[in-house]
């Protein structure tokens, strides 16, 4: 066997992990370009594109921008406010549409997918058509925002919560009330932390699925900014390079989200 | 919350079920049930699936309400009581372990929910007793079947219930584990001396382990009595054939005396001791289980008194070791199946081997005509 042959036998074996770091290169490029350009002195020049040269400035004056980190804190704030909602009224229909039979449920069922299904564009204009016709056009902002995001996180709690506790055998709560458990104490001992993992996931996805979103927030936000809408008002005029900072502690966050996850479920086995 | 605890520090109390139905929207589950499980039993529900013997477990743990009768343990009624306020405890068919809980907490439940003092001392003890103390700490997941299963079986002894239901808890085990399951729940009953009521479609292990079997069919109680009882002198050919395998021949009653019935069967007259006979005029079932049969060639003695039965072919040979299985092709078409034991006394019967036939008259039985031969038998049969 000659060299050239090995060669192409080695590539042979190692295609697929060639694949899977192609994959890997081209979903991580973008965040690696963000957490370079929250390094960038960009300060003397107006190409906010070009690597300047490298600064702890950005991080250490992360407000520097006006306006952008009250934006931040008002994307937080909706965010939290929307997730909760949103992860309470989902949770119980959730519990309404898997535990109880009652008239128009698979209606519902089948309702239920439509906000997921529906462009954005669409939601977003059918909302403020709505909150106009209602005589609230004068009212947009963080009210406004705020039943928009819920409304669209609904589909996705009740989606989220809704499989994991179809996979909940009722058995178990049976057992738990055999073992001298009540109502109450069956619910909070056994079919909530079982359900538990489905509203976190519910919970988390609908927290970025509200800090991200422009199209909808951006139609019924009225003269509040968002820190999507923030980004987007100055893109034109040139992106300041604490967004990538905003965005590089965002993704951090999430990273440390799944990481930590991904440990306390391997713990667990570990420590028997 | 000590109700349990209370009411197992008194004397055992049997358990009653009175005219109990549980019907459903499409079909009645238990037909005007009647059962009396004394205390300190190892009492067997034994019948195919869809009898109803799970709905009346799950009615004495209070998971389903009766449509009408009453559940009574001693001298209180428990017929709608919650589940929780019952000190009856159940063995899940598929043990329903909480999987969020480790095993040491998965056995702790019961006894928490009820404020017990020295709770890890108990547990402890419990799981040395099931032999898994060195698996306190694992999850249920981490366990094979066996070991869940002793777990679930833990969790609910733990709280000394009253009554102890298990839905059929062995279903899922491979055979071998099974046999040493089978044993080893009978030694904890003794143990403990709990009342103990099995769910079960499987005969021999019902008849391995209860006291008292009562074979369900139908949502209706078709016997009650020990293992012995049982198979010896069957009231019903469900009985007869749902409990072991049984010859069930055509025949008519020629007359009764005050301790046999004479049957006429195809010519040949036998005798059926009365209290073994559940007919005594118009045409009937004889029974008789196929290791009483007893086989020989043409012409050569049986041991056995009264009449033989003549023009037998052998028409199937299966040697199975301990045992030789044939099957005799009677004069009037019918296949008689009887076991021989590998006693050495005689080679083994060819196929096509002319034949006679017969029993000794006190293990034969008499049941009514107006009884489906098949019911009860199963299918590859």
């Amino acid at each position: 066997m000659n060299g050239v042959q090995r060669l192409g036998r080695w590539i042979g074996d190692h295609l697929v992990l060639f694949g899977g770091l192609l994959v890997v290169a081209y979903m991580f490029t973008p965040i690696a370009v963000v957490m370079l350009m929250s390094f960038n002195d960009n300060s003397r020049s107006r190409n906010i594109y070009a690597f300047r040269g490298f600064t702890l400035d950005n991080w250490t004056n992360v407000c520097g921008p006006n306006g952008m980190c009250e934006a931040v804190a008002r994307s937080v704030g909706i965010g939290l406010a929307a997730t909760i909602a949103a992860t309470i009224l989902g949770t119980l229909a959730a519990f309404a549409l898997v535990r109880h039979s009652f008239v128009g449920r698979s209606a519902m069922n089948t309702l239920i997918f439509l906000p997921m299904a529906s462009p954005e564009i669409v939601m977003g204009s059918s909302l403020l058509a709505l909150f106009v016709a209602t005589g609230n056009s004068g009212r947009l902002g963080l009210v406004t925002i705020f039943i928009a995001h819920v409304m669209f996180c609904l589909s996705f709690v009740v989606v989220t919560v809704k499989a994991r506790l179809a996979g909940l055998d009722r058995n178990l709560e049976q057992a738990a009330m055999d073992l001298y458990a009540s109502e109450a104490v069956t619910f909070w001992k056994v079919t909530f932390p079982l359900v538990l993992p489905g509203i976190a996931a519910a919970a988390l996805l609908s927290f970025s699925l509200s800090f991200d979103d422009f199209i909808i927030t951006n139609l019924n936000a009225g003269q509040t900014v968002t820190f999507p809408m923030f980004v987007w008002g100055v893109a034109q005029r040139g992106v300041p390079m604490q967004v990538n900072v905003i965005g590089t502690i965002m993704f951090l966050i999430s990273l440390l989200i799944v990481v930590g996850n991904m440990l306390a479920t391997r713990r667990k086995p570990a420590a028997a | 919350m000590s109700l349990a605890a209370e009411s197992t520090s008194g004397s055992a109390r049997s358990l009653r079920l009175t005219a109990l139905t549980k019907e459903f929207a499409t079909f009645t589950a238990v037909r005007s049930l009647d059962l009396e499980v004394p205390a300190g039993t190892f009492f067997a529900l034994l019948g195919p699936s869809g009898c109803g013997k799970t709905t009346t477990l799950r009615m004495v743990a209070g998971l389903d309400t009766p449509t009408s009768g009453t559940i009574h343990l001693g001298q209180d009624e428990i017929t709608y009581q919650k589940p929780y306020r019952r000190p009856v405890n159940t063995v899940f068919q598929n043990y329903a372990l909480f999987p969020h809980l480790n095993i040491h907490d998965n056995v702790a439940f019961g006894l928490r929910r009820r404020g017990v003092k020295d709770v890890d001392r108990q547990v402890q003890e419990m799981l040395a007793l099931v032999e898994l103390e060195a698996q306190a700490r694992k999850k249920p997941t981490q366990m094979s079947g066996g070991q869940q299963q002793r777990v679930a079986l833990a969790r609910a002894l733990i709280n000394r219930p009253e009554v102890l239901l298990l839905d059929e808890p062995l279903g899922a085990l491979d055979l071998k584990l099974r046999r040493g399951m089978q044993i080893e729940l009978k030694r904890i009953q003794t143990e403990v001396g709990l009342t103990f009521v099995h769910v079960t479609h499987d005969q021999e292990e019902a008849m391995t382990m209860a006291d008292t079997i009562a074979v369900m069919n139908g949502g209706v109680i078709e016997q009650m009595g020990s293992p012995a009882e049982l198979y010896e002198n069957p009231r019903t050919t469900f009985v007869a054939n749902f409990l072991g395998q049984t010859n069930l021949m055509p025949g008519t009653v020629a007359g009764a005396d005050s301790d046999v019935v004479r049957v006429d069967m195809h010519g040949t007259q036998v005798s059926i001791p009365a209290d073994r006979a559940h007919t005594r005029e118009g045409s009937g079932w004889v029974g008789i289980r196929p290791e009483k049969v007893l086989l020989a060639p043409e012409g050569e003695p049986i041991d056995a008194p009264g009449n033989h039965m003549t023009g037998g072919v052998i028409t199937d040979v299966s040697f199975v070791g301990v045992s030789t299985q044939y099957l005799v092709r009677m004069p009037w078409g019918q296949e008689l199946m009887a076991f021989e034991q590998n006693t050495g006394r005689r080679a083994v019967l060819a196929h096509g081997t002319k034949v006679d036939v017969s029993w000794r008259p006190e293990f034969a039985f008499l049941l009514p005509a107006t009884q489906d031969v098949n019911a009860g038998a199963v299918e590859e049969a």
